[in-house]
């Protein structure tokens, strides 16, 4: 009889995965802005998929991978500042994006669901689909991070020491933009960001290496998930949200525990 | 244009050849007909002022950058080291001097022996965010060796190093191509130190203002226009070091001429 709750556990630690090296890969190379305008994108695919009726989780995918591109493109040629374009594009695809999908005929949307997320409605298949993406995004992370991380360090060394850096830069926001896809039913297109930055900006005081970091933010946005299911059985409130609010408490608490830097060794 | 081939720059011991390069940024000329060589075991240094395209060119020499028009050949076995400008990490990376050395080299008996060569030992397990100027300028450099080149391409390698400490990592610098037999392809501000240790010196501004030993550049009227009369050789040494927190080193290198 808890089977939704189950599978909501399940949707919400694919996620918690990936989003521990991810996000700390959004957070190293200063990505949160086109996050959030990949997400807003998502919006878009869900339209589509209400349009054509088939499901939203892979027009979504599809959305978010054009605007990756899309926006990949625009980053070399355009003379405003970049954080000035993907303020344009972040709102003009929420708003488009709402906009679509009240004009599909027929299509009756619940549009908190969306922008919040509606985790306790997953199904077994969404399930599936999420785990076989997290599982190779995770795969491709694996097999491909320290030429990745390399061309966040410093660009022009990975390039002379023959990282193909464009290539990396792209891989980067392709995967980004899969995590989006799947993320978008746990908290909503407009906290998706936060569960990508908040656990890695935490695990970020106690980690030397970025393999600690990206370790550990895993682990914190997986307690973030549990917490928040916690949250919303107990007090009935939005998981989505109640996620993202577990995450922030970490981080503070966290910050009272460790900001004493040079008496981490007394107060432990 | 009858450019040569890069196995035959390898038989004359040339590692890079650039002809007549040329390279623009919109309607602006940043470099015109540079042409230069660079053969094994030699320290060439580039001067110039502000805005000369010295970056510009190290940047072509690297293939970070593609000219315009001219050519460019590599020598077959040309494996380069590069210390770049600077370094900024962000300070949300969490990243010790020991990891950042594994991008060059997964061995860490390597990197610690790399970080010993360029005397900074005890740093290994130090954040790369604390290191002061001199010491990432040494961390750069272990990273470059790491690569086991036979050219060292650095630009402005003193950057944010007080005078002193100038001076000691341009001597460590001529004692590592002695030691590791690589050519050195180096740009700088700094007129006074970089000229006692150097083979050749470019003086750029856009074109080639002129070129050679220290000596004939630094009586070159093209040279003296852009510098001023000034700039002499500089050849003054202190009768003592330093190390790297200031404290007195006893013993004067013998490179230190």
């Amino acid at each position: 009889m808890y089977d939704f709750l189950v599978l909501a556990l399940l949707a919400g630690l694919a996620v918690a995965v990936v989003a521990g090296p991810l996000g700390s890969l959004v957070v190293w190379q200063r990505m949160a802005y086109f996050g959030d305008t990949l997400a807003h994108s998502a919006l878009l695919g869900v339209a589509l998929g209400l349009w054509l009726s088939v499901s939203s989780v892979a027009t979504v995918t599809v959305i978010c991978l054009l605007v990756a591109v899309l926006l990949t493109a625009l980053e070399n040629q355009n003379k405003l500042a970049t954080d000035t374009v993907l303020g344009i594009l972040s709102h003009t695809f929420l708003a488009l994006g709402v906009v679509a999908i009240t004009l599909v005929p027929g299509g009756r949307t619940d549009m908190e669901a969306l922008l919040f997320g509606d985790i306790l409605t997953v199904t077994a298949s969404e399930v599936v689909a999420m785990w076989v993406t997290s599982a190779a995004v995770l795969l491709v992370l694996k097999n491909r991070w320290q030429p990745l991380l390399a061309t966040i360090v410093h660009q022009d060394l990975a390039c002379v020491e023959g990282v193909a850096i464009a290539r990396y830069k792209v891989l980067l926001k392709l995967l980004l933009a899969l995590i989006v896809a799947i993320s978008m039913k746990i908290v909503g297109v407009l906290l998706i960001t936060a569960l990508l930055i908040i656990p890695a900006a935490t695990a970020r005081r106690f980690s030397t290496t970025p393999e600690q970091m990206a370790l550990a933010a895993s682990a914190l946005a997986a307690a973030s998930v549990c917490l928040g299911l916690g949250m919303s059985w107990f007090w009935d409130v939005p998981v989505g949200p109640a996620i993202v609010l577990s995450a922030s408490v970490l981080f503070l608490l966290t910050t009272v525990r460790w900001s004493p830097r040079r008496n981490r060794r007394k107060t432990g | 244009m009858s450019a040569v081939s890069g196995r035959q720059l390898m038989d004359d011991g040339v590692l890079i050849k650039l002809d007549d390069v040329s390279k623009q940024f919109a309607d602006n000329t940043v470099l015109s007909n540079i042409s230069l060589s660079i053969s094994s075991n030699r320290i060439i240094t580039l001067i110039g002022p502000n805005g000369a395209g010295k970056t510009t060119l190290v940047k072509v020499v690297l293939g970070l950058l593609t000219a315009d028009s001219g050519a460019i050949t590599r020598s077959p076995t040309l494996r380069i080291g590069y210390m770049p400008q600077k370094l900024i990490i962000e300070p949300t990376l969490p990243m010790t001097v020991g990891r950042f050395l594994q991008f060059a080299e997964p061995d860490s008996s390597l990197c610690r022996a790399a970080l010993a060569r360029t005397g900074i030992p005890r740093l290994l397990d130090y954040p790369v965010q604390s290191l002061s100027g001199g010491e990432t300028q040494r961390m750069l450099l272990a990273r470059a060796l790491l690569r086991r080149p036979n050219l060292l391409v650095l630009d402005e390698p003193v950057q944010g190093v007080d005078i002193n400490g100038q001076e000691a990592l341009y001597n460590l610098i001529a004692s590592l191509r002695n030691e590791l037999g690589c050519a050195i392809f180096m740009v700088s501000h700094n007129l006074h130190l970089v000229m006692a240790a150097t083979d050749e010196v470019i003086c750029l501004n856009q074109h080639v203002c002129c070129s050679g030993s220290p000596q004939q550049v630094s009586i070159d009227p093209a040279f003296v226009e852009l510098f001023g009369t000034r700039t002499a050789l500089y050849t003054h040494h202190h009768d003592h070091e330093h190390d790297l927190s200031c404290n007195v080193v006893e013993e004067v290198p013998s490179s230190h001429v």
